[in-house]
């Protein structure tokens, strides 16, 4: 592979390094009991995001979170939801290997995620998620600010996906 | 490309985000060693098939995942109104004095 960044003048497409993920379901009501396991209130519309230092929650679905936190941490936060599971049912899985994290950032951002996502990414708020398609391939796409963006995508997709984005980027840079 | 609307995202969204699931409102039958044959039959594979109002099953698999039922005039493939499963078929008239 070559270098993980691809930097132009207004996009650059980079490799993010790892975090710990997980996916939790919990159902609503119970929502209080996993904000203080993970230590961050989660958020409860779906498509919001929720971040304290190196910890965010994004709401992906009516009872499905997506965690985030340092790789370290990943070890502590299993053992505070295995504490509660006897009371309070729930699912947290650990993905934290079943995904990549590409960064895009730069003023053309958009025009660039615009090549594989149908959807209409400036009403995607900052600091939100959402979960869509990127040419076909499932992924996770987060947005840090106005021409902010990490795309989540499963390892197995990721060379499509990665690949896309790179020759899209030296696309939009010659002005194709 | 179809917007669609989804019931637990309250977000209308591209139609790549979802998935078509076959039509709404088939319940699976109590007891199926009681059916005879055609029965079964019926509730397998014969569907109504309309021309018109349609009312139909979607998942929206890569967004929130869920499944939700979805009024559509198969004519002009437009969306009339989206709701959550288990939720009763709206009724045409107050649909249409909604509007």
């Amino acid at each position: 592979m070559n270098a993980p960044v691809t930097s132009f003048d207004t996009v650059s497409v980079t490799v993010l390094p790892s975090v710990a993920r997980f996916n939790l379901r919990i159902a609503p009501a119970d929502l209080s009991v996993a904000s203080a396991a993970f230590g961050l209130t989660l958020p409860t519309k779906i498509g919001q995001g929720a971040q304290s230092g190196d910890r965010a929650a994004y709401c992906i679905g009516p009872d499905e979170w997506l965690l985030h936190a340092a790789e370290a941490d990943q070890q502590a936060i299993v053992s505070a939801f295995a504490a509660v599971r006897a009371d309070t049912a729930h699912s947290l899985v650990v993905i934290s290997d079943r995904e990549m994290t590409i960064g895009i950032d730069g003023p053309d951002a958009l025009a660039l995620l615009s090549v594989g996502c149908p959807i209409d990414l400036s009403r995607l708020p900052i600091g939100g998620a959402k979960r869509t398609v990127f040419d076909y391939a499932q992924v996770m796409l987060i947005r840090d600010a106005e021409d902010a963006f990490r795309v989540e995508v499963w390892r197995s997709y990721f060379p499509h996906v990665h690949g896309l984005l790179e020759i899209a980027a030296r696309e939009l840079t010659v002005g194709l | 490309m179809l917007l669609i609307h989804c019931p637990y995202c309250d977000d209308t969204l591209p139609e790549l985000e979802f998935a078509y699931a076959g039509e709404a409102h088939i319940d699976r039958p109590a007891d199926p060693s009681k059916l005879t044959d055609e029965e079964w039959r019926d509730f397998l594979f014969i569907r109504t098939n309309v021309k018109g109002v349609h009312a139909e099953r979607w998942r929206h698999i890569n967004g929130c995942g869920r499944f939700f039922n979805a009024l559509r005039d198969t004519v002009s493939d437009r969306f009339l109104t989206t709701y959550k499963a288990g939720e009763a078929r709206p009724d045409m008239q107050t649909l249409e004095a909604a509007e």
